[in-house]
């Protein structure tokens, strides 16, 4: 009896202080992950600047900024390559813009609630198809389906990367412009049809309209998922490093950054001028997503504000 | 009761909640409501609620929370359509004809009869945009008559003098008085009928609910209104005649004087001198 007691009193200071070990492992552990994203982000951006920045010292300004990529004659013109990624994310931008917010406006406000159901997962299931598969899927029929009807020597072109790249940002475009027409409250609604305006009216004069900041986040977003992205780019876009000129240049071959990155980078000797031009190619791709990004966190935060404002 | 303009059943005996006075008026009414009930897809709302309501006055529906007040002021212009399930019977006249006829244009009925909201949402545009927008949608185009418009409709609702230098700010940036003097103006400038008012000066100053009292007493020379006030004081103040509400019914109507100072029913009694909601 005593001698159970006493292991009682014992016990509970004991299973107290294992309990405190393990809340301070675990918090150590918390801790550790936290930081460690830091760290990896700042070496990712440390690496890439120590093999990058060479290249701005071993190449002339001249040259960098030349129109002619031809590594193999020491020509390192990035025009080319910057050109041809914005003009594939511009054609992607102007294909998955009206489309995705259309499909937004229809999925919102136009939809039966049993299809809303339906579409709602399938586009997050289209959010999540790998890109390679995409990009095998550009080769093998949008391409040739663009060779055939528009009459072009290949279908392997500026354009065909910017639809596969339009099918990639779609799904951001279209969740993240439903999300902000579903914020706009009731009563606006409500006030433009007191004005004797019908539904269509309502929702192009006063619901878009009141969406506008969070439909361009997601625009935002959808450039930054378009203009980093690599594998389908690379598989459909002919890889020609050429000037584009004038709009025609959209139906002809180019090659983006991201695909020159990841066709050449395989071949090239460890340290050399190629090797450190590749890397400024990433850093160039990096300031530019980081302002699209930057852009995209802007806008939503001033619509955070805005919509507090609201809220008084 | 006057039965020319109205539907054959306008000429039954007015219901038992309708007092002596409006059974003498010889005015037909603007808007008759006969037996609504109402339910959202949750909760009753209304039941078989009948009102009388007459040109040129201003009723008031009065009573506390969630006794349908609200609710009959969005059907009087249909804005309930929007919400799907929910079940209505009985119907409202509009000058004799059934708002709810198959045949009845809803966007030119909320034009004849306009609302404003107990929070003002000046919509995402300029401060004149906001004005001409409900009229551009009716159809007219020729400017001078929308400047006229702007500016007779900002006048009426007294904020003319503040916003006469800068229409083309949004309309955001007024401050929350003048934001719902501006729903007002904007309802206005329709030149509707009947202007429905939900707790229209719920946010505002003193001295800004004063403005939009003072303008009550003028446009009802020209409009029919129908105000859920803020309170019973105010309800008092504004009232020509006025409607007690519980419970998604009405319990009395009468003209103002008499709810106010002698009502019949235990229940506005106890409500008008404060004793419960």
């Amino acid at each position: 009896m005593a001698i159970e007691q006493q292991a009682a009193t014992q016990a509970v200071p004991v299973a107290r202080r294992r309990r405190l070990r393990g809340e301070t492992a675990a918090e150590a552990l918390v801790r550790l992950s936290g930081i460690s994203v830091i760290i990896f982000v700042v070496l990712v951006f440390v690496f890439l600047a120590r093999e990058g920045i060479p290249a701005f010292f071993e190449v002339e300004a001249g040259n960098l900024l030349g129109t002619r990529w031809y590594p193999t004659v020491g020509r390192y013109g990035l025009l080319p390559l910057i050109t041809g990624s914005l003009l594939v994310t511009a054609g992607a931008v102007l294909i998955s813009v009206p489309l995705g917010l259309a499909a937004a406006i229809y999925m919102h406000e136009l939809a039966p609630a049993w299809l809303r159901e339906i579409l709602k997962p399938l586009i997050e299931i289209l959010a999540g198809i790998p890109s390679v598969v995409l990009g095998f899927l550009g080769m093998i029929a949008v391409a040739p389906l663009l060779r055939e009807h528009l009459n072009m020597p290949t279908g392997l072109s500026a354009f065909a990367g910017s639809v596969m790249l339009a099918y990639m940002a779609l799904p951001t475009i279209i969740s993240v412009s439903d999300d902000a027409i579903d914020a706009v409250p009731r009563s606006y609604r409500d006030a433009s049809l007191a004005l004797g305006a019908n539904h269509w009216q309502t929702v192009c004069h006063a619901v878009v309209p009141a969406a506008r900041s969070g439909i361009m986040v997601a625009v935002m977003l959808g450039i930054g998922r378009a203009i980093g992205e690599t594998m389908a780019v690379l598989m459909v876009t002919g890889n020609a490093a050429r000037m584009p000129d004038g709009l025609s240049a959209l139906f002809q071959p180019v090659r983006t950054m991201t695909a020159t990155i990841a066709a050449e980078m395989g071949e090239v000797a460890n340290g050399s001028v190629h090797y450190h031009v590749l890397f400024a190619i990433g850093i160039v791709l990096f300031l530019i997503t980081f302002l699209v990004n930057l852009l995209a966190s802007v806008l939503m935060l001033r619509r955070g504000t805005r919509r507090d404002q609201l809220l008084e | 009761m006057v039965t020319g303009a109205m539907p054959p059943t306008s000429a039954q005996p007015p219901s038992e909640g309708t007092c002596d006075a409006m059974t003498t008026t010889a005015v037909p009414s603007k808007i008759r409501v006969e037996k609504v009930s109402f339910a959202y897809s949750n909760a009753e709302a209304l039941r078989a609620v009948s009102l009388d309501v007459y040109p040129h006055e201003v009723t008031v529906l009065f009573g506390p929370a969630r006794s349908g007040k609200t609710t009959l002021l969005r059907l009087l212009n249909r804005l309930t359509d929007l919400l799907e399930g929910t079940r209505r019977s009985g119907h409202i006249y509009l000058d004799g004809q059934d708002i709810f006829a198959p045949d009845v244009d809803v966007a030119e009925l909320r034009r004849r009869v306009g609302m404003v909201f107990a929070m003002p949402i000046p919509l995402p545009m300029s401060i004149r945009a906001n004005l001409t927008y409900g009229l551009q949608l009716k159809g007219i185009r020729d400017r001078a008559l929308l400047e006229a418009r702007v500016e007779s409709a900002l006048r009426a609702a007294a904020l003319w003098d503040e916003v006469k230098d800068r229409l083309e700010d949004p309309a955001s940036s007024l401050s929350g008085g003048q934001q719902q003097r501006l729903c007002l103006a904007r309802i206005l400038a329709l030149e509707p009928e009947v202007i429905l008012l939900d707790n229209p000066t719920s946010g505002l100053d003193p001295i800004s609910t004063s403005k939009v009292e003072a303008s009550l007493h003028e446009l009802r020379q020209r409009y029919t209104i129908i105000a859920v006030p803020h309170s019973v004081q105010q309800a008092a103040r504004i009232a020509d005649r006025a409607a007690f509400m519980l419970g998604g019914e009405i319990i009395e109507v009468g003209t103002a004087r008499e709810i106010f100072t002698r009502p019949r029913d235990p229940r506005t009694r106890d409500y008008v001198e404060g004793r419960f909601g």
